[in-house]
């Protein structure tokens, strides 16, 4: 394990690269992407069986659970009670407390609705759960999902499969300077330097899955994703420079052989 | 008897196990969770619980998702709504 591990509630994860398992073209490809992306962390959906479709390879198969941990998700859930009762589920399908808590607000912008989501949290945490909601990119809703007893916040960068990057990386940089869980940006990347840029604010780990899977080649995008989250790390804790409007030269000034005349 | 399964009202012969159902339907046991009217029923209580008239069962697995509505069904979840944001993300 590497010194510089994303730990959340006592677990260690030396990848900051969390993905989905939602949208690849097969689960063939959608295996091929998590192992070129080094993940050590995919997130499931929970959904009713098929009782039509017999013998459906499940997902679990094309899943290395040696390697990879499973964050079962409350994705598509509209209410607490049942954002609840799909975690209940989760848990029992994947013998892990772990939940990636998602209480939809608004269906054409899938933004969560907070006031469930931080209510849900609660009553989950008090059954034992390792909360990890999906919020807005607001300080103040992260601050109550803290004090929920949230293992960590994780906040949007932009909607939900839209690609759109970082929108507001001045909420990101409070969050993440007043939190006191990890966080990680989940949903709105949409190429590698998204995803550097969340690094590079100080997020602690980035979740994506539309940008990888919807990809050209999924294998590729997942490796891009994979160095520029490791880049936009280092970059956080090698201490960019401070911006400046004008230049300040590299160069020595002294020793020109046409030295500037005053 | 007559059960709701998975939200569709379903003639089963019953009373019968959630074991004996889930063998009936050719589930594994082991890649599903369960719910009995609303309570998740743990897999070493599957041979002791009796499914009876009128119960509400839930059968779910994992499936492809992350932060996206993969467009099938959850427990509770409503119809219209669904469909339109299905629409949404396709």
């Amino acid at each position: 394990m590497t010194t510089d591990a994303l730990v959340i509630a006592g677990r260690a994860f030396a990848s900051r690269l969390i993905v989905g398992t939602g949208k690849y073209p097969s689960h063939a490809v959608m295996q091929a992407a998590h192992v070129a992306a080094g993940v050590e962390m995919v997130t499931v959906a929970v959904r009713r069986v098929d009782l039509a479709a017999k013998g459906e390879a499940s997902l679990l198969s094309w899943i290395d659970r040696s390697k990879i941990f499973l964050l079962p998700n409350t994705a598509g859930c509209y209410t607490a009670d049942d954002a609840v009762r799909t975690a209940r589920l989760g848990r029992e399908a994947g013998l892990s407390n772990w939940v990636k808590l998602e209480v939809i607000g608004d269906e054409r912008t899938l933004f969560p609705d907070n006031e469930a989501l931080i209510a849900a949290t609660r009553e989950l945490v008090k059954e034992g759960f390792v909360v990890l909601p999906y919020t807005n990119d607001d300080p103040v809703a992260c601050r109550k999902l803290e004090d929920a007893g949230a293992a960590a916040v994780m906040p949007l960068g932009a909607p939900i499969g839209s690609g759109l990057g970082i929108q507001n990386p001045n909420n990101l940089s409070i969050i993440i300077e007043h939190s006191r869980v990890p966080v990680i940006v989940d949903a709105g990347v949409g190429t590698a330097s998204d995803a550097a840029i969340a690094m590079e604010l100080g997020a602690d780990g980035v979740l994506m899955n539309t940008a990888i899977a919807g990809a050209t080649d999924p294998a590729m995008m997942a490796s891009a994703m994979k160095h520029s989250v490791q880049a936009g790390r280092l970059a956080f804790l090698a201490g960019r420079i401070g911006r400046r409007r004008y230049a300040s030269a590299s160069s020595p000034v002294d020793g020109l052989i046409a030295p500037k005349t005053a | 008897m007559q059960i709701v399964l998975n939200g569709d009202r379903r003639e089963v012969a019953g009373p019968r196990s959630v074991k004996a159902l889930l063998e009936d339907l050719g589930i594994d046991a082991r890649l599903v969770a369960v719910e009995l009217n609303r309570l998740v029923v743990k897999r070493d209580r599957h041979a002791e619980t009796m499914v009876t008239e009128g119960a509400e069962v839930e059968i779910v697995a994992f499936v492809g998702g992350g932060c996206l509505n993969p467009g099938r069904p959850t427990p509770g979840d409503r119809p219209s709504r669904r469909a339109r944001c299905a629409k949404v993300n396709s």
